[in-house]
């Protein structure tokens, strides 16, 4: 018999003010076309020792890591598993190996550099941080990193490889990525207000980076937000196979349109690939209460991740804040909520939640 | 001598990222390893690449590190003895 899978805490550093654990009390208006998170002050949280090697990303994960674990009251040696995943590591130290590689004519490598810019240093470090010897695994691939992640926790929860699993999502700002992505145009022109960004009507993305953790367990504990029904990824969908394909996903959980309470959407105001948001939020969801997140996450790989923060806050503490309400329609009683995210026509997901 | 220890000093924390240590903290003879400044093994690998680039030194035994690494001070001197730039 499958597990249930619980959502037993949550841990988030945003471009929100949300290393706190509080749900945007007071949300932070930015005016840019990349904002960076609010970032806490990291020597609460790492000794000065460790923190000096440690990237942006790193830094960032271990503080919701750290959080999410002290939520779920789980002690270190409890943890069976850490899972991550990432559009692009640590991308800052990454840039600086390749660039010592050029200057130098191949010559004068460090080591920092050199382990801080693979992918999977940030669940390493995180292992290395608790002492935790389990599966270690990180997921690089694009939007869906973060599903992909979740996916895996969730099938070794529910087949009882596993009981207890930390989960997370990471991706760091920095120069020269913004750069290229200035070039190719995936950032917008022109700096957009927060509240305003679906108004925009332009191409691109606000892009930002963030970094959310969540302890998932077959026991539901205490503290529990929701529990994880399902999550399905997509590597490529057309406009019109979106509808069909959530139909067919509600449908194998005997659901319906009408019956998810909220859906809560990945829209970036980006002009030219926002369309595939509206085919479900002007279509079978029109009469569903919606919700967005991006303009209060901007966008990264891995800002679904803020997505699943956002659903999970919600289903426990019972409130849609005004901020991120998309429509004009309630839910009277947020029990059950679907998150649908695609990054530029691409990778998409669907993430099913219930309160529990 | 006394400016090449103080470079030393600086080229130390900068290279390192011991972003909470000041120059003037460090005293020319304070162990660098263990209970002075608490570096490490990855460090030291950090500052024997340092050698390498900013002084044209190579160490072919790594276990030479441990002499030469013990302090400001006798870093400085063997810089000074083996410099090629």
């Amino acid at each position: 018999m499958k597990q249930s899978v619980y959502i037993n805490s949550v841990g988030s550093v945003s471009a929100q003010k949300t290393f706190d654990n509080s749900f945007l009390d007071d949300v932070v208006l930015h005016n840019d076309t990349v904002i960076n998170v609010i970032a806490p002050n990291y020597k609460e949280y790492i000794p000065p020792a460790a923190a000096r090697r440690m990237a942006k990303g790193i830094k960032m994960s271990t503080v919701s890591a750290k959080n999410a674990m002290q939520e779920a009251e789980v002690a270190e040696d409890e943890i069976d598993a850490i899972i991550v995943g990432t559009g692009l590591g640590c991308i800052g130290d990454s840039e600086k190996f390749v660039s010592d590689i050029i200057d130098n004519n191949e010559q004068f490598l460090t080591p920092t550099r050199f382990i801080q810019s693979s992918h999977n240093t940030v669940a390493g470090q995180i292992a290395l941080g608790i002492g935790c010897k389990g599966h270690n695994f990180t997921y690089v691939h694009s939007a869906i990193s973060f599903e992909s992640a979740v996916l895996d926790a969730k099938m070794q929860i529910e087949e009882n490889e596993a009981k207890t699993i930390l989960v997370g999502g990471v991706d760091e700002l920095v120069d020269h990525h913004i750069s290229t992505h200035r070039l190719i145009g995936h950032i917008k022109k022109e700096a957009v207000e927060t509240m305003s960004i679906l108004k925009s009507g332009t191409s691109g993305a606000v892009f930002s980076e963030g970094a959310h953790f969540f302890v998932l367990s077959n026991e539901k504990k205490s503290s529990c937000y929701s529990e994880l029904v399902a999550l399905k990824t997509f590597n490529v969908l057309s406009e019109s196979q979106v509808s069909d394909e959530t139909s067919n996903f509600l449908m194998e959980q005997g659901l319906t349109e009408e019956s998810v309470d909220l859906i809560i959407m990945g829209n970036n105001g980006d002009n030219d690939f926002d369309s595939y948001y509206d085919s479900l939020s002007k279509g079978a969801f029109k009469n569903v209460a919606q919700a967005y997140f991006k303009h209060l996450s901007g966008e990264f790989d891995t800002a679904s991740g803020f997505g699943f923060w956002l659903a999970n806050m919600i289903l426990k503490q019972g409130k849609v804040p005004a901020s991120v309400q998309l429509n004009e329609k309630r839910a009277e009683s947020v029990q059950t909520i679907l998150i649908y995210n695609q990054y530029r026509g691409e990778n998409h997901s669907l993430t099913l939640l219930k309160k529990c | 001598m006394s400016e090449l220890k103080q470079e030393l000093k600086e080229k130390i924390i900068e290279q390192l990222n011991l972003e909470d240590v000041a120059v003037d903290e460090i005293q020319d003879n304070d162990p660098l390893f263990g209970e002075g400044l608490g570096l490490d093994s990855i460090d030291a690998l950090e500052l024997i690449v340092m050698l390498d680039k900013d002084y044209g030194i190579k160490l072919a035994d790594p276990k030479e590190g441990r002499k030469i690494f013990e302090s400001v001070q006798t870093m400085a001197k063997y810089i000074e003895e083996n410099r090629s730039r």
